[in-house]
């Protein structure tokens, strides 16, 4: 079981990576869609990113090693976070490794040295992009591990794979809990990868920016290895709503049939999912940064919500 | 080898330590004694204590020895057990480091109008008044060394004493220290009185009633939170840790905080002996507003070490969440719970002793070259210091709690025993204890911005002023101190479950049983409670981090291949100069602004006279206009009715001679 | 009874029970009057929805009728003449921000977690579902009251007391299967009577001192009367 553990712990790790820029192209095409546009390809992501690689990398002057080496440890940290969610099965070896804390700490370094990477040049919007995105990560981060307790109170575990195996033990439950953290979990979901209403993905106004404005600098390879770090960022809230709030039809062992429906059925939670943002995108608008606390405190309103009608509706005695 | 029992080492330590002191009084005549000899010794003593620490730890036992000194009935007793040895580590390890940086870094001190023989003499005592506290077997000697702690401190503080700021700094300090210690003695009277005597076995067999052992537990609580800096009595760590030379510095936040720390967990766990929870809330409630304080005032500062004293009150408050947590669930009946908390906030305290350390050595280093500690100056430092930089950076990285360093492991250790929450019987706990998680997350966030802020506007970027343009870097030794801190950084992160172990002596001698589960599943698991429960694979976590890291350098870099440099983007206009950065004050702006209802903001823009505009931002401790102001107008109100007494005729003070002699033979007989 | 014992039914109870103390904070922070009254109207969705599970799980007939009564009542009538009433007075654009909303909210949840520590005692296994229950129907109407506290204006005052109401029939419908028909007949007509009286009040109110701000009718009082 070890080596075929192994193995496919691995093949889960690179399915991650393949799948990241699709499920970016796939926001972007039913957006374009929702716009009556036709909008790129579904595989225009990765098409960009050959062209990004194949292009040269330029630093600024006053660029430091701390510019260059940030791109690796912000994809490696990410991928690292994401590869330890049960994304197929949960009987995996790197099941040990998934604690949500752990996998909350990796991202956290991941946001540690994309914004000294903004302040390494030492321009006013690499200081604005870095200054914002800690604001609103700050704000962001005790609604996430909120929830996050609600699931570990909940399921006695704070290891992901433990969780989702409680959660599809009990049959039929409904927990108003668990649905003010998937509420709340939303939300700061959409504060971290960045998406409308908290920052604009797509724009080109600098003052508009808080994720690009931290990777202005970057060209070529690098900015390859960014892009394909927030894609990746945004796989990994995708499955960890999907497969921790939804988890049905996730595989528990792993025989060939279950692990190809697995991944279908993952494919298709993610398609929808993907498609309820780009629809929430077309909806509303990007809020001013300083309607973002607004927006983080409704999140921790619900996460805590969520907590207390867990000790006061669902704990029995 | 010479294999000496830990007594003796901890022994030798202190005489190298009172060595130290009485060697640098030729520094006077011989300047460069105080570098050749003085910080050496001083480092040897470090070291001394750190392997008595050690060989305290690995043995287990309890050794008991009597000094010679004291009082005919009352002779100075020293124990040397787990949680001393633990505490003698701690306090080693950063005396060491502190020692071999202090070789190039009094060097500056070598040519200025400043006492030599004060700094060095100054600096031996206050070691040798640590390691008493922490050796101490009764109240008498601790109290002794306590003062002695104290007030080689305060001369160390008052070093620079022609600025009159560092003077008033230096005031606030010795008072408060003195009242800590006035509430510090009071509890040990409490204890004392019910246990006939002032030695600390007569205190530990003391039978207390629940009243009585509240009164010692808020004296002493009071006492030591004074001393560690806990919020509202914090207000001297912010003025006095930054005036005082960077290495004593380094010591203060370092390793006394942590004195008060082991002087609270002595005598609230050891010495008091029993566990209630209405204690623990108040210690929980106090530590997260710690925390929560400390690090909203840090990010409020860019004078940079004042802004690390303030999160050296945030890190306090974290180390009393876990010891809060450890109380709650030992009075609850919950063992296990209780003693990962315990052994939580244990590793908190090294992890902060390290890299505290560390961040005021390297704060020193910038001084050093730059001879500026406002952040507002700085800049592009990572290039003219490459290596402090680096190890700068390894503190930043640790005090905000990312893996895979050893900050990382005790958030993670405090988190995983205030998630088990749910074993507790009341509701109303059980819903405030994942709260108080919140804040400490909160707090995490915060502390990460805050230190991409001081990286990004020190190191990173371009040069604000021109003497931070120029500056030189910083010796050997400096550079060789900060590293051992670092590399210990790395250390217990990647290793916790050694770490674990080699403490588990200090939770089986205080509360009676270790945490043995927590390395059950080899050395690279640690699972706190059960392994389905939480598991963190450290090594696993940081091998693939590095080997990753390595692999895509090589495969990407292709070695060193070499990247075109250019301008950075400008918009078109004209080239981005040093004064178009973000400013220290700007990154925070949004915090402050969010925040800004707990602090007293003087923010304003006023026109000058030549045409240009000036911005001012003051941001001041409200603590200061709640707690301190009222109390000093209460105490000067009540010194002016008590001044009635000095009325200047011999024969009224003979008259309060005899009635309170009178009085005093009254109630004696 | 721990939550996976319980049926479906109450466990869909216990699903709405949580969305109305949402909405009960969502009432409590909205600076905009047609939003409440929007929040108000919904909580009276839930209640009545409540109220039709309780009818069904438990057959008592006359709880349909109720339910039936509450959703007109609550959900229909009542937001609807007050949105009448907040156009003819022109409020309908107001915006009234909380001065201090974190302190607010806290002091919200501080009520949640403090009426959940007044029913602990009741710890009788049978009524134990109830009684979660009725800790967060006390909670609505605590928070109900800390509305009528915090908001200056008058109508938003008139919400808060709806709430406050919607929280005792929760409680009500939840712990004792509902009260006798004629009790709440009477009860329902009381509020709607209510209602028109503060309609017509405010009407003459606003016409009068051209303002509906609480805090400007403070005449009644023993300080000596200077002001103009």
């Amino acid at each position: 079981m070890s080596q075929a553990g192994w193995g496919l712990a691995v093949a889960q790790a690179l399915l991650y990576v393949a799948l990241a820029p699709l499920l970016a192209g796939w926001i972007r095409k039913v957006k374009a869609s929702l716009q009556n546009r036709r909008g790129p390809s579904v595989l225009q992501p990765y098409r960009d990113l050959r062209k990004l690689f194949a292009k040269e990398a330029r630093m600024a002057h006053t660029a430091s090693l701390v510019f260059r080496a940030a791109p690796y440890v912000v994809f490696i940290a990410t991928w690292l976070a994401a590869a330890a969610i049960p994304l197929v099965t949960t009987k995996l070896p790197t099941a040990a490794m998934a604690d949500v804390i752990v996998i909350v700490g990796l991202l956290a370094l991941a946001r540690f040295f994309l914004a000294l990477a903004g302040m390494d040049v030492g321009t006013a919007f690499g200081g604005m992009g870095a200054s914002r995105e800690m604001f609103v990560s700050a704000l962001a981060e005790p609604a996430m591990l909120m929830a996050v307790f609600t699931l570990a109170m909940t399921a006695h575990s704070t290891n992901l794979a433990s969780v989702v195996d409680y959660q599809l033990l009990g049959d039929n439950i409904l927990r108003p809990s668990y649905m003010f953290a998937l509420a709340g979990l939303v939300l700061v979901a959409v504060a971290e990868t960045g998406r409308i209403p908290v920052d604009n993905p797509a724009t080109h106004l600098e003052l508009t920016m808080i994720h690009e404005a931290m990777i202005l600098e970057y060209s070529g390879r690098h900015l390859a290895i960014m892009e394909w770090a927030a894609q990746l960022k945004l796989l990994l809230y995708g499955v960890l709503l999907a497969n921790v709030f939804f988890p049905w039809g996730i595989a528990e062992g792993t025989d060939p049939a279950a692990l190809g429906m697995g991944l279908a059925v993952v494919v298709g939670k993610l398609a929808v999912l993907g498609a309820a943002l780009a629809v929430s995108e077309t909806v509303l608008a990007k809020m001013r940064l300083f309607r973002a606390p607004d927006f983080l405190n409704l999140a921790l309103l619900l996460t805590l919500l969520g907590l207390l009608s867990h000790v006061i509706l669902e704990v029995g005695a | 080898m010479i294999v000496a029992s830990p007594l003796v080492l901890a022994g030798s330590a202190v005489a190298l330590a009172l060595v130290s002191a009485l060697v640098s009084l030729y520094s006077a005549r011989v300047p460069q004694l105080l570098r050749q000899l003085v910080m050496p010794l001083f480092a040897l003593a470090g070291l001394a204590a750190l392997a008595a620490g050690l060989g305290a730890l690995v043995q287990g036992g309890v050794a008991v020895a009597e000094l010679p000194l004291g009082l005919p009935w009352l002779p100075w007793g020293i124990r040397l057990d787990a949680l001393s040895g633990f505490f003698l580590c701690v306090i080693g390890v950063v005396s060491f480091a502190a020692g071999v940086y202090g070789r190039g870094y009094v060097r500056g001190f070598e040519r200025g109008g400043d006492s030599l023989p004060a700094l060095g003499g100054f600096t031996g005592l206050f070691l040798a008044g640590m390691l008493l506290v922490v050796l101490a077997d009764d109240a008498f000697l601790f109290m002794v060394a306590w003062e002695l702690m104290s007030l080689s401190s305060y001369f160390l503080v008052a070093f620079h004493h022609d600025h009159a700021a560092n003077r008033r700094a230096a005031f606030l300090y010795l008072l408060m220290a003195h009242i800590g210690g006035l509430s510090i003695l009071l509890g040990y009277g409490v204890l004392a009185s019910f246990g006939d005597g002032f030695a600390f076995d007569a205190m530990r067999d003391a039978e207390l009633s629940f009243g009585w052992a509240s009164v010692a537990f808020v004296l002493a609580f009071v006492g030591f939170g004074m001393k560690a800096g806990l919020v509202p009595l914090h207000a001297w760590l912010p003025e006095a840790h930054p005036v005082a030379p960077s290495h004593i510095s380094a010591l203060m936040s370092g390793v006394m905080l942590k004195v008060a720390v082991y002087g609270f967990i002595r005598v609230v766990f050891d010495l008091i002996g029993q566990f209630h929870w209405q204690w623990s809330v108040a210690v929980l409630a106090i530590g997260s507003v710690s925390a929560l304080m400390g690090v909203l005032y840090a990010l409020m500062q860019h004078d940079l070490k004042r802004l690390l004293a303030y999160h050296s009150v945030e890190n306090i408050g974290i180390i009393f969440i876990g010891l809060g947590l450890a109380l709650l669930f030992l009075s609850t009946g919950h063992p296990v719970v209780g003693t990962l908390a315990f052994v939580a906030a244990l590793y908190h305290t090294i992890n902060h002793a390290l890299f505290k350390g560390l961040l005021f050595l390297g704060a020193g280093a910038v001084l050093h070259s730059t001879h500026e500690r406002d952040l507002e100056q700085m800049g592009g430092l990572l290039r003219r210091m490459p290596w402090t930089g680096v190890f700068f950076l390894v503190g930043c990285i640790s005090i905000s709690a990312l893996p895979p360093f050893n900050g990382f492991v005790s958030e993670w250790l405090t988190f995983q025993a205030a998630l088990q929450a749910w074993r507790l019987d009341s509701g109303v706990l059980r819903s405030l204890i994942p709260i108080t998680a919140a804040v400490l997350a909160l707090t995490g966030a915060l502390a990460a911005a805050c230190f991409v802020k001081v990286y990004g506007v020190a190191f990173l970027g371009q040069a604000r002023s021109r003497h931070v343009r120029r500056a030189r870097r910083v010796p050997h030794s400096m550079r060789v101190g900060q590293g051992v801190l670092a590399l210990l950084c790395l250390l217990l992160g990647v290793l916790p479950t050694y770490f674990i172990d080699l403490f588990d002596a200090v939770p089986r001698q205080v509360l009676g049983r270790g945490l043995t589960q927590a390395s059950a599943h080899g050395w690279l698991w640690l699972t706190p409670i059960a392994p389905e429960t939480a598991s963190y694979g450290a090594p696993l976590v940081a091998i693939t981090l590095a080997v990753a890291l390595m692999l895509g350098l090589w495969l990407l870099g292709r070695g060193i291949r070499r990247v075109r440099r250019c301008d950075a983007w400008d918009c078109g206009f004209a080239p981005p100069t040093a004064t178009m950065q973000y400013t220290a004050s700007a990154f925070a702006q949004p915090i402050r602004r969010v925040f800004g209802l707990l602090f007293h903001i003087d923010e304003g823009l006023e026109a000058q006279h030549n045409g240009r505009l000036r911005h001012h931002l003051h941001v001041s401790d409200r603590a200061w206009g709640l707690l301190y102001m009222p109390v000093a107008r209460l105490v000067e109100r009540a010194a002016r009715h008590v001044v009635h007494l000095q009325s200047g005729n011999i024969r009224i003070y003979l008259g309060w001679t005899l009635a309170t002699l009178l009085v005093l033979l009254w109630i004696t007989a | 009874m721990s939550l996976e014992q319980l049926p479906l039914l109450q466990q869909l109870m216990l699903v709405l029970a949580a969305v109305v103390l949402f909405t009960s904070f969502a009432l409590l922070e909205q600076a905009r009057l047609v939003a409440a009254i929007h929040a108000f109207a919904w909580q009276g969705v839930l209640v009545a929805m409540v109220t039709a599970i309780v009818a069904a799980s438990g057959g008592l007939a006359h709880l349909f009728f109720s339910a039936a009564l509450t959703l007109a009542l609550k959900a229909l009538l009542i937001p609807w003449m007050l949105h009448r009433l907040v156009r003819r007075l022109e409020l309908d654009r107001h915006r009234e921000p909380l001065r201090r909303p974190a302190l607010v909210v806290m002091g919200a949840l501080a009520l949640v977690i403090f009426s959940y520590w007044l029913v602990l005692p009741l710890v009788q296994q049978e009524l134990l579902f109830t009684r979660n229950i009725v800790a967060v129907s006390l909670a609505v109407v605590l928070i109900g009251l800390l509305m009528m506290v915090i908001r200056t204006q008058a109508v938003a005052q008139v919400l808060g007391f709806m709430s406050m109401e919607n929280g005792l029939f929760l409680a009500a419908v939840s712990a004792t299967g509902g009260m006798p028909l004629v009790v709440e007949l009477g009860v329902a007509f009381d509020v709607l009577v209510a209602m028109i009286l503060f309609g017509v009040f405010f009407f003459q109110i606003s016409e009068s001192i051209d303002s509906l701000d609480v805090d400007r009718m403070t005449r009644l009082t023993e300080r000596a009367e200077d002001d103009s």
